[in-house]
């Protein structure tokens, strides 16, 4: 049986078929896929054995991220601004929201989409006559994905909605996997988490837009080096913004307003 | 710990690329993994182990080739490959840099299976 290496175009993707491919492949075969083929060969008697190699080049999260420009598409045509907001549980997600719906809410209609494992306590506490407000529970899944989103979203009344947060489910890890279709991705990080945080959880701030320093109230109190987590932040995440605040004493959530304000999509 | 999600949906696009080529059982499944894409390799291989048997990759080779992060730097026009950790510094000016032109990979790259061809029998009637 000669060698013989066809190279077969398909749309999009590339096939090298080959015959009696064991002793001779462009690819490395592993000794166990040389041993199977030739016993393939040997128990099939005038026939042949081919490899297929298929390159396929597809997305993993393929499902989510078609699922993610949807939900994006859908948002930028609707004239709203998508926050994915995340942090570890407890840096301060909802006290922060809670403060904006009072305040920045009271100017541009807000809504939230809000997920946890269990219980619907955050939509509670965020829930507004003025603003919109869904739980997601995820039961045991650790991250919110673009499909949890656009269910989510269908369940409330967007009209008039200006601003769209969605606070991920506290975990520092997995969320920055899953993108969900919005257009700033927001990272917290609280002033009792200690200042190396970005540097031991790089990947979600790697991926953030805009880093919040949050519980600077406290900072002081805790001993915590404000300098050295935002030279910390900078250093991981060049590419992203950084605020300094507190939700309770007030002290830099102007300058939070501000960034929601000027990236407000054009009224429609 | 997502690996295991994302092993299923790595799983489920096996079986239909499988399908779509014919191929009952898969010899190799290749995934392409970057560096700062978020899932780990060890754990990729462990949750493809729990979950691969009654698929059509049971059995098969899992490869994961990893594809290190590069970044460009916008100081001084360079593009730069990260050997390791996430602090993406210029090797050049020492600027950092979070312009990321590659890491994030998380691909099926390949499927590796073979086929066999039996001479055509003649049925006679």
């Amino acid at each position: 049986m000669s060698t013989n290496i066809e190279e077969i175009p398909a749309e999009g993707f590339r096939i090298n078929a080959l015959s009696r491919a064991a002793g001779a492949s462009p690819r490395n075969l592993s000794a166990p896929l040389s041993a199977e083929i030739n016993a393939a060969l040997d128990a099939s008697p005038g026939g042949e054995v081919r490899v297929q190699s298929v390159d396929l080049n597809i997305p993993l999260l393929e499902k989510n991220d078609i699922l993610a420009e949807r939900n994006r598409g859908y948002f930028l045509g609707r004239g709203l601004l998508a926050l994915n907001i995340v942090s570890s549980p407890g840096s301060g997600k909802t006290t922060l929201l809670e403060r904006t719906l009072d305040e920045f809410g009271k100017d541009e209609r807000c809504a939230v989409l809000v997920g946890d494992l269990e219980t619907d306590n955050d939509g509670r506490r965020l829930e507004r006559p003025h603003a919109a407000v869904a739980q997601i529970t995820t039961g045991t899944v650790c991250h919110l994905d673009a499909s949890m989103v656009a269910r989510a979203a269908e369940e409330i009344d967007l009209d008039g909605v200006r601003v769209l947060f969605i606070e991920n489910v506290g975990n520092l890890v997995c969320p920055a996997s899953f993108d969900l279709g919005e257009q700033v991705r927001v990272v917290l990080l609280s002033c009792t988490e200690g200042e190396d945080k970005p540097l031991k959880y790089p990947p979600i701030f790697k991926s953030a837009h805009l880093v919040l320093l949050t519980k600077t109230d406290i900072a002081a109190a805790l001993g915590f080096d404000r300098k050295l987590a935002v030279e910390n932040i900078r250093r991981i995440a060049p590419q992203a913004q950084i605020i300094e605040l507190s939700s309770r004493s007030g002290e830099g959530v102007a300058a939070w307003y501000e960034f929601l304000r000027a990236r407000l999509p054009r009224r429609r | 710990m997502h690996e295991a999600g994302i092993m299923e949906s790595a799983l489920a696009i096996v079986g239909r690329e499988a399908g779509a080529h014919g191929a009952t059982r898969v010899e190799r499944v290749t995934l392409r993994v970057g560096a700062i894409s978020g899932a780990e390799p060890e754990a990729l291989r462990f949750a493809f182990e729990a979950l691969s048997p009654g698929t059509v990759a049971e059995g098969a080779e899992l490869v994961i080739e990893q594809v290190p992060a590069r970044a460009h730097c916008a100081e001084c026009d360079t593009d730069f490959t990260i050997e390791s950790g996430f602090l993406f510094e210029c090797p050049v000016c020492r600027a950092f840099s979070g312009d990321v032109r590659s890491g994030r990979e998380l691909d099926l790259a390949r499927l590796e299976f073979f086929e066999s061809t039996t001479p055509n029998h003649v049925h006679q009637h």
